[in-house]
């Protein structure tokens, strides 16, 4: 157990000094460079334009902005170029504003994906199933901004509910029942939106690993003894299935950072996703890095501890 | 061996004949009775000859449907109107005389971009899915087949070199960046070298013979060190870092997607390389590349396949979400996501403009996944024993 945790932390920080190095040459190397994001300005001079790239490293060689960038941000050192403020405190403040919308995701994501795909599992082949799986494959295939325009429209026609932003603008003297409706509102729609693709796959995966588990012998032996079907699905089948779906709640992990960029440009939803693509917009590398960084690290803890969880709840497998 | 004998003589006389089913009919019999998958496989095809009758009527010099012919007196017209002729010079009269998708708010005839724009989603998704499976099976079958085979010491440091040396080339330090180039290049060869006559005594040099990793750890850990960033934030990222291209989108979705392939063709050939037909034709002396490309491949390339019909559909959805951004294929192509994102500044004026290339997206991509899983479901031989 030690010796398989040493293994996979060494591993995995080897892992992750690659993926900075590869990240940190890919934006680097890239064609242009910040201080020429806007060469039109009257402000840019050529002395301003020094001191920007002095400011910066930026006339440094490579491994040794590489060295100054790794630096600050263990430091928390590292700003925006943009607007000089802290990168971890820009992101943290972005990182609260997501959360809600991941945790309603997840939320109904995880709630509507197992009594979906277990019903259409042991009711294989019926109009329930066939119709859940087609609905399914209609999610994944919907591209995410035109649903998002279809939903718009219906919600805002019919149910006269606001929709963009995270809050209606300059309601903060209303009470506080409206302020929570008007919250859980804006909030609604969103999180419907990221969780609609997740449901797709996941019912998809539950009905399978389901199926799977009832084709074996021992679930045909509680049949042929004459048990109860409710007893047989729930009870012998359905617990077995869930083996591998323990594992993925630390896969969830990543999404906390990533968000969705076009869902939150949408919805002009002050996310994550959003800063990042801003970041990109403006060419501000340490906001970039440090969003990739961290969604690496989540990654890796996400795939430690799903390794870690089946370790736990198997006890077949000793790594 | 080629006439081999497909008849058995029974005791009676008679001759049996062994079944003449190809894998072909056995593969049909079973996805034929997935009906959603037919359905998807026809569509498939149908995107097909409508793409290719895009660019035959769309290209030239004087094409009969002209996507970008702007009549700006004709803006925003809506689906199966007909152009007002009066308003109209001779040449931007429509030759269909009727406007079947109406127009955008310059005027270009829908149907016409649309047209355009299917080519180019199919150019997109089977470039990028190209790209991706030659890449996964390339370093796939190598970590299955050649895996346990050691990196030594000296390919590393020689390598290490190589790279630096590009680096630098790139930056400022020319000369210093083409020496390193070229003193990486001959270590590398040097060391391949020496480690073919190993047997003799090259004392001193030993570190550099020194085993340092295996091939499969280094394709396992290159496969892991992709899967770590978030895909589509990288994509969007290297996208627009770079000078907007067609070329440069097909690329990067290829080089960001391949691992899936790769894991399935690494665990294929893993799992292969034990088989006994295998070991029967290493024993009659056949050679890697024939084992490879004649026994191995054809039988690891169904999952391939599988997973390349499905990421053809994803490789159009990132597209098309790279178009709502503004960094996907910039004009004068058309594209079914650039049309889409045009289209939502007139989402309540226009609704065509939306749900014309989103509706056609749709249809498109469900057409793909469901085709894809149909071939999943009847390539896969736990299913075929129950027939």
């Amino acid at each position: 157990m030690i010796s398989f945790i040493a293994r996979n932390a060494v591993r995995k920080s080897i892992t992750l000094f690659f993926v900075s190095v590869i990240s940190f040459l890919i934006i680097y190397l890239a064609p242009g460079e910040p201080s020429q994001i806007d060469p039109l300005n009257p402000m840019f001079t050529k002395e301003v334009l020094e001191r920007f790239r002095k400011e910066f490293h930026l006339d440094k060689p490579l491994h040794i902005q590489y060295l100054y960038f790794y630096r600050d941000l263990f430091t928390g050192k590292s700003v925006s170029w943009k607007d000089n403020r802290p990168v971890l405190g820009k992101i943290w403040e972005r990182f609260l504003n997501s959360l809600p919308l991941f945790i309603l995701g997840t939320l109904i994501t995880w709630t509507l994906s197992f009594p979906v795909g277990i019903r259409a599992a042991i009711s294989r082949g019926s109009f329930y199933d066939r119709s859940t799986t087609f609905l399914a494959y209609f999610l994944i295939s919907i591209p995410g901004f035109f649903f998002a325009y279809i939903l718009i429209i219906l919600v805002v026609t019919q149910l006269h509910v606001p929709v963009i932003g995270m809050q209606t603008f300059g309601l903060s003297s209303a009470n506080s029942w409206t302020l929570l409706m008007d919250r859980l509102w804006h909030l609604f729609l969103p999180s419907v939106l990221g969780a609609a693709g997740g449901v797709a796959i996941l019912s998809r995966y539950v009905r399978n690993q389901m199926l799977e588990v009832e084709s074996q012998d021992y679930v045909r032996t509680a049949k042929a003894k004459g048990l109860p079907s409710d007893q047989v699905h729930y009870k012998h089948a359905l617990r077995n299935a869930l083996l591998p779906f323990v594992t993925m709640f630390g896969l969830v992990l990543p999404g906390l950072i990533g968000g969705s960029v076009i869902i939150e440009s949408i919805f002009s939803w002050p996310g994550m996703g959003r800063m990042a693509y801003e970041a990109i917009l403006a060419r501000d590398y340490p906001v970039i890095l440090t969003v990739n960084f961290v969604s690496a690290i989540l990654v890796l803890a996400g795939t430690f501890l799903s390794d870690l969880l089946y370790m736990v709840v198997d006890p077949r497998i000793r790594l | 061996m080629k006439d081999f004998e497909k008849t058995i003589s029974t005791p009676g006389g008679g001759v049996l004949e062994a079944p003449k089913r190809s894998m072909f009919y056995m593969f049909w019999r079973l996805f034929r009775k997935n009906r959603t998958a037919v359905a998807g496989m026809l569509i498939f095809f149908v995107f097909f000859v409508v793409a290719i009758a895009g660019v035959l009527l769309t290209t030239g010099s004087e094409p009969i449907l002209d996507p970008s012919l702007v009549r700006l007196q004709e803006k925003l017209r809506p689906p199966f109107s007909k152009p007002l002729y009066e308003n109209l010079r001779p040449y931007e009269i429509p030759r269909m005389g009727i406007y079947i998708l109406g127009t955008d708010e310059l005027g270009r005839d829908v149907f016409a971009r649309m047209l355009q724009g299917a080519w180019v989603s199919l150019t997109v998704g089977f470039v990028a899915v190209g790209i991706s499976v030659i890449i996964g099976v390339i370093l796939g079958g190598w970590a299955g087949y050649y895996g346990s085979n050691k990196i030594i010491a000296g390919h590393v440091l020689g390598i290490f070199l190589i790279v630096l040396g590009t680096v630098w080339l790139f930056t400022d330090q020319m000369v210093s960046g083409v020496v390193l180039f070229l003193i990486g290049i001959f270590l590398t060869g040097f060391v391949g070298k020496i480690n073919q006559q190993s047997g003799k005594n090259y004392s001193g040099k030993g570190f550099l013979l020194f085993p340092v990793l295996s091939i499969d750890g280094l394709i396992t850990g290159l496969i892991d060190i992709m899967l770590c960033f978030p895909s589509f934030f990288l994509i969007l990222t290297v996208v627009a870092l770079l000078p907007s291209s067609i070329y440069n989108i097909m690329i990067i979705i290829g080089l960001t997607s391949w691992m899936g392939a790769a894991r399935f063709v690494r665990a294929e050939f893993l799992s292969l390389r034990e088989m006994d037909f295998i070991t029967a034709s290493r024993a009659l002396g056949v050679n890697d590349g024939r084992i490879i490309f004649l026994h191995m491949i054809p039988n690891a390339i169904a999952p391939v396949l599988v997973s390349a019909t499905i990421g053809i559909a994803t490789a159009i959805l990132t597209e098309a979400g790279l178009s709502f951004l503004g960094f996907g294929v910039p004009p004068p192509y058309a594209t079914w996501g650039n049309i889409l994102s045009n289209g939502k500044n007139f989402l309540f004026d226009a609704p065509w403009l939306t749900f014309v290339p989103g509706i056609a997206i749709l249809i498109v991509v469900l057409a793909f996944n469901l085709f894809g899983e149909g071939l999943r479901d009847a390539l896969n031989p736990k299913l075929r024993e129950r027939l």
